[in-house]
Order: structure tokens, then sequence, then C-alpha cells
């Protein structure tokens, strides 16, 4: 069924009766042209570019959970392209130009809302860093503006610009970054490839990767062997644990990841802001919560919650930069698992083994990556070479000495 | 996880005294190794799920590396001991 504003008024007048489930729930089929393991916004954007722009259609999904069940249902919805370095920047420039067009090429609302995310800075040295990442932008043909402290306070009243240590003396703007309903990608991406004849296997996971002759021939799950030619990995935080059913060991660590959104306020947030002077970032989402997370907890982990005391930093960094929070009451807070890579970049890349292919290390930055990923991805997979945007994002940078080290933090996962 | 750990030297301290290092199996290798000895040290991991040992330090207490032994999905702390009396050299 093609959405439009008279399918709706029609379903209205009927009832909403006549609705039809988006996509199907095939039982697998003995073998594929390829194997996606990981129904997360990348492996189903995956899924839906290898159909509709690479032609190879005989594919499945397979995902342990449900449909959007992992990081993507499971993150703070921003979407932006303010990189610094040329092996990121045209990369996610490609992703946001892919989020513009991706309602009209999905026919389904993703809820794109371009506010545009303004990224404080603090004191002269920060300022001449975001200058320095301004700049960077605009040569990647990608605008870039720099807002002084007093055009910031009469757009952001509510910030505290005359703290103690960290006083707000500006910000830099990228206007066309902003939020997407985070569901709505993975659930778009599902349907558009449902449409083109790919099978999407929920509630299967996967227990091993069978091998002949050192070539991949398929995966072993909970509903069975599942034959294909080529077997992709996107597996968000689980990527080391389904590399290692195929012998690879990566340059990956499991990290936790919080977020908190609160209860529904007025419209009050009108912007995505970003806090220099620690890693919190906020917005407020359509139905008026406010969405907002910050660093890492620190140490490995697999588990979907995390720590008290990160969640305690989090509202005093939040508050220290808008005293009014204070008075907002948290409703909800999720833990999301981060493949967190040793440069804080991902990996798009084919591996040591012929037929097998992997898409990890997307760190926290995965959910505005999901369309630019999913593109390059399959492109990768269809041709065997790498998207032209995508080929600084192989996984033997590290090893050739050329990692995308945009914090500069070296190789520490829980420091990116 | 557990908001505490006990340090063996100062005791039961919170998490935020501590600075995390990460996984405590890679061995440093020799100088002149390989380098594609080097690379699996610097830049691979085996990141299991279920009981692991990190390096941990006491920053904010006696300074001490440490190595805590827990489980990173359920957050259980089994053990914290002070490294260097783990690999048997000096106190």
């Amino acid at each position: 069924m093609r959405y439009s504003a008279l399918s709706i008024f029609k379903q209205a007048l009927a009832g909403n009766l006549g609705w039809k489930p988006v996509w199907r729930e095939p039982e697998p089929k003995p073998h594929y042209d390829v194997v996606i393991v990981g129904g997360g916004g990348h492996g189903l954007a995956t899924a839906y570019y290898l159909a509709r722009e690479f032609g190879i259609r005989n594919v499945a999904v397979v995902e342990k959970g449900y449909l959007g069940s992992g990081n993507v249902g499971r993150n703070t919805t921003i979407v932006r392209s303010n990189y610094m370095l040329p092996g990121n920047e045209p990369f996610y420039e490609f992703s946001l130009k892919l989020w513009e067009g991706l309602e009209r090429e999905l026919n389904y609302n993703v809820m794109l809302s371009q506010r545009g995310i303004i990224s404080l800075y603090h004191n002269d040295g920060q300022r001449d860093h975001y200058t320095r990442r301004g700049n960077a932008m605009m040569m990647e043909g990608v605008a870039a503006e720099q807002l002084d402290r007093e055009t910031l306070k009469k757009m952001l009243p509510f910030l505290n610009f005359d703290h103690a240590r960290f006083p707000i003396i500006g910000g830099l703007l990228q206007r066309r970054a902003g939020t997407a309903r985070h569901d709505a990608v993975a659930w778009g991406f599902a349907r558009g490839a449902d449409r083109l004849g790919v099978d999407l296997i929920q509630n299967c996971e996967v227990t091993g990767i069978r091998r002949e002759n050192g070539v991949v021939t398929g995966v072993e799950t909970t509903k069975g062997f599942i034959g294909c030619n080529r077997l992709a990995l996107a597996a968000a935080g689980n990527s080391s644990r389904v590399g290692e059913m195929a012998g690879l060991k990566l340059p990956l660590e499991s990290h936790v990841l919080q977020a908190f959104v609160t209860e529904g306020l007025k419209p009050c947030i009108d912007h995505v802001i970003t806090y220099g002077a620690g890693h919190f970032y906020i917005s407020q989402s359509d139905k008026g919560g406010l969405v907002f997370g910050a660093e890492i907890d620190g140490y490995s982990s697999y588990a979907q919650r995390g720590n008290l005391a990160t969640a305690e930093h989090v509202m005093e960094e939040g508050v220290t930069m808008i005293p009014g929070l204070s008075r907002v009451r948290v409703l909800r807070a999720w833990g999301g698992v981060m493949d967190m890579s040793m440069d804080g970049s991902p990996i798009i890349d084919r591996t040591s083994i012929e037929n097998l292919y992997l898409n990890c290390g997307w760190c926290y930055g995965g959910f505005k990556a999901t369309p630019a990923s999913g593109f390059c991805f399959a492109h990768l997979i269809a041709k065997g070479e790498s998207h032209h945007v995508a080929r600084a994002l192989r996984l033997d940078r590290f090893e050739r000495g050329f990692p995308i080290d945009e914090a500069g933090a070296g190789t520490q996962p829980n420091l990116h | 996880m557990a908001s505490l750990i006990s340090c063996p030297h100062c005791g039961t301290r919170p998490k935020e005294e501590f600075s995390i290092r990460g996984d405590a199996a890679p061995v440093r290798p020799a100088p002149l190794a390989a380098d594609e000895v080097w690379h699996d040290y610097v830049h691979l991991r085996a990141n299991p799920r279920g009981r692991i040992r990190e390096h941990w330090q006491h920053v904010a207490g006696c300074r001490r590396w440490l190595v805590v032994e827990r489980d990173n999905f359920t957050h259980e702390v089994f053990a914290v001991l002070d490294a260097a009396a783990e690999r048997g050299g000096a106190q």
C-alpha cells in the first residue's frame, strides 16, 4: 500500500480497519545470494539499497530479536555531518543528503526535522578548534556558521552563559542537521526492502558461520541452516561475537551508552545543542520530551543498561548547561551496546575471507550514518569495491597506519 | 555494575575514583617484535561477552594499577587485585 493523504483519508472514513502489515514474515529459504546478519537500521538499509540500487533481490536479513530492537531504537535520533577529517566528512555529508530525500524515496514519514545543531564552545582554544572544523566542512562544500555570544543569547536564552568555569562564548551551527524518528527509519527501510522481495527473518539468532575450504557457505541459526553466496555482518555491538564465529578478531570493544528522555514539555528547545565543556547533547522530540545523553559509561559492557553514577554525571552536565533542567522530571533511561572501534570511526569493508563482508565500529554515531552505511555497504557487496565516500573506512587502515581519529584520543575505545 | 569498587589498598570506593584502561589480556610485545604482533596488541581485541579482566587505575586514591575481574553482561564484580602483585612483581 502506498501512503498518501488520500490513503489516510480513505482509511479514516473506513474506521482505520483496512491497514495491512507493512512487511511479510517469511520462513527462511535454503539459500540466498546475500544474507545480512542484523536487522537494525544499517542491516535493513543495506538490504533495501542492495535491492533498489544494485538489483540484488534474493536477500535475507536475519535478526535475533525483532526488527529495530537494537541501537536504531536506542539512540538520541540526531543526524548531522559536522565532521572534520577528510575520511569522515564526505561520508556523513553523503548520508545527510540521503536523509534529505529519504521520505520521498521510501514513501514513509521518517519525520526528518532539520532544526540545526549548535556546538557550544567555552574558551579560545575551543573556538579555534570549531573554526577549524567549520572550515574543514566548508572545504567539503558543507555550510557551517559561527555564532558569537550575543547571537546565541538571543537564540538560546535558557543557557547558562556566565558559568564560572565554562562560560559560553560562541557556537558552531550546521543548519541542515537535525533529528529523525528513529523507529520510523527502521520501519521505512524494512517496508521498502520487503516490497522489493527481501526476506526479513525475525527472532532468528545466528549461532555459527559455516565455512567449507575457507569459503563461507552460510549461517547456522535458531531456525536452521541458511545458505548464501555472500555474508554481510551488520551486528553493531555484537560484531565481535559474530565475527569470532568466522575466526575474525576485530579492532572493537563493546561499551554501554546511556540516554534519557524527560516528561513532555511545550516547545522550548528549538535546536540540537551540544555542550563543548563536557560531552552533553540535547534536543526536544516532536512529542515534547527532552532527549539527551553524554559519554559512554567507560567500561566494556554487553548489558543494555548502564551505571547510576553515569546517569548522575549526565544530569550534572545538563543542569550546568541549562539550569532550568533541574525542574524537569526524567521519564526513561536506556542503554545501547556500542561497538567502539580503536579510532572512533566506522568500518565498512570486506574481510580476509572472500565472501564475508563487515559493517561495524559505529561507536555512538551510527544513527546519522544509517542511509549512507546501507548504501556504501550494498555498493561494496554488489560491486566488490568500496564506494568512493567510504574508501577511508577500510578495516586495514589500522595496520597501514591510517586511523581516522576525530577525537585525537589514540587507540583507546572508551575515550572516543 | 556496582557503583563501588573494592580497592585492595584503599577499601571500597566510588567507581568515579578509577580510570579504566581496558582489556588486561593483551601482553606488550618486545620492542622489535614484528609489525603484525604490534598491530594485534595495539588494535585487536577478543571482546568476549561474560567474565573478563580489565586494567583499572585508582587515580583518585592510591594510584595503583589494578586488575578488575567482572562480568560485562551482568556487571557483577568478582575480584579486584593489584596488577603488579597479580603479575608476581614487586609491590
